[in-house]
């Protein structure tokens, strides 16, 4: 199968002065080009009340939207002011649709389990039949073009990875706290910035030539794949939400190393070079000592001091799924026709190797 | 002075803090990092990690690392009971969700 590829156009605009930030990208439809042209200008958003109840929540306009708006709490964006992240119109455009994609979540997700123990123990046996699963697909028959667009779309997370779930420490305490900050800790490189796991990722970006600059490929990026960022930063932001947040955490750390040993094996049938390989076969290990203390202590801690939230954590978990398995049907959807899982194809190589 | 299994400080209060160790009765034994073990073709392998699972089961393809090779295979239907019985499908509950199709790291 040959690789989608871009037209000469899509690669033309770039840049030469240093950027403050990632670059904001284009509207994809009333919302998203509302707080587009509000972070441009300075001004206040623009938008007809009723376009927030009748947009689709799954859609590209309203998670574009809420990525832009969340973006400001992390790195911002080139030439928008800093203090647009308190800005009460946009907090305030941003709480309307949270309240839609929140609905979605919770309407979609109406039958999962209610009980921590019927939430995970699904995650917690290896399926026989792997059929259905991206991680498998890329470790039997994927090929480069599709391991670079799986990178450049995981590239909106892992260039940020763990800094949604940082949030939550504040509203832990005791072990719950003390075993999320040690995960936290070794996310972030247990003190070496060597091995912080998003500058592994930006190794493996440039192991598989593409451009490692933070939000780089935010335009490229369809619905499905910013919505499970968006989950991370609703979680993260919302105390309220601290228990959907720790259910989400536990259920990306229980499912991670099974499918990172698959991932680490497409890397090296494809040889996509050593750092590809490496950030997840690293991930192999870490997540498998993440779990367990993330189940036991993250979940048993919180569960401890605050049982009344067992719903919010397999609530945060079931999301997880839901979004995780949207994407992955995104993508094999349009792989199996031969087409980009991207908005617009990646251009042939981004960076040197 | 009588050994006796003793959880509190040695006197002085100024004892070096105990390793702690965790079993999970179905999986790894989780030790405080860094941790060095000696294998049986006289290798050493060694984990900086904070904290280390080692690997009971045998079965990781990471030895002497936990790669959850412990859990167990998704339980398969019991083979048909009679002939010519419709052969059952795979355990599945309706309405539950099951594993997402991708484990992304975290």
């Amino acid at each position: 199968m040959t690789p989608p590829t871009a037209s000469p156009t899509a690669t033309a605009d770039r840049r030469a002065r240093p950027r403050s930030g990632p670059r904001l990208v284009d509207g994809r439809g009333e919302l998203s080009g509302a707080v587009t042209r509000a972070l441009r200008s300075g001004g206040p958003p623009r938008y007809a009340p009723e376009s927030v109840l009748e947009a689709d929540p799954w859609g590209e306009d309203l998670q574009l939207a809420l990525y832009l708006l969340y973006e400001p709490h992390y790195r911002g964006f080139d030439g928008v002011d800093d203090a647009r992240e308190w800005d009460p119109e946009l907090l305030r455009l941003r709480q309307a649709l949270e309240t839609r994609f929140l609905h979605a979540l919770r309407s979609e997700s109406s039958d999962a389990p209610r009980s921590v123990e019927e939430a995970f123990a699904p995650l917690l046996v290896e399926p026989v039949d792997l059929s259905g699963s991206l991680s498998h697909h890329l470790e039997t028959d994927g090929e480069l073009w599709q391991l670079r667009e799986y990178a450049a779309l995981r590239s909106l997370y892992h260039l940020k990875e763990a800094d949604p779930h940082l949030w939550v420490i504040p509203r832990l305490t005791g072990r719950a706290k003390a075993a999320m900050v040690a995960i936290e800790y070794d996310e972030f490189g247990a003190g070496r910035a060597e091995r912080i796991h998003a500058r592994l990722f930006a190794d493996l970006m440039a192991d598989l030539g593409l451009d490692p600059t933070y939000g780089r490929y935010l335009e490229h990026a369809p619905a499905p794949l910013l919505a499970t960022v968006n989950l991370m930063s609703l979680l993260g932001l919302h105390r309220a939400l601290r228990g959907a947040l720790v259910g989400h955490f536990a259920c990306v750390e229980v499912t991670s190393s099974p499918g990172s040993r698959r991932l680490a094996k497409a890397m090296r049938r494809c040889r996509a070079g050593a750092a590809a390989e490496h950030f997840y076969t690293e991930h192999v290990e870490a997540d498998a000592v993440h779990e367990q203390l993330v189940r036991h202590e993250v979940i048993g801690g919180l569960l401890a001091d605050e049982p009344d939230l067992e719903g919010d954590v397999a609530f945060g978990c079931a999301a997880t799924v839901l979004l995780e398995d949207r994407l992955a049907r995104h993508i094999r959807d349009a792989w199996d026709r031969g087409r980009s899982a991207l908005r617009t194809p990646l251009p042939p190589a981004d960076a040197p190797r | 002075m009588p050994s006796t299994p003793d959880t509190t400080p040695a006197r002085g209060g100024a004892a070096a803090p105990a390793r702690r160790v965790r079993v999970d009765p179905e999986g790894p034994v989780l030790v405080e990092g860094p941790v060095e073990i000696a294998l049986d073709d006289g290798t050493i392998a060694r984990s900086d990690r904070f904290m280390v699972a080692v690997c009971t089961c045998r079965r990781s393809r990471a030895y002497p690392w936990c790669d959850t090779s412990h859990r167990r295979r998704e339980r398969a239907a019991a083979p048909p009971e009679e002939p010519g019985k419709p052969e059952l499908k795979k355990h599945e509950e309706p309405g539950k969700p099951g594993k997402p199709e991708e484990g992304n790291p975290s």
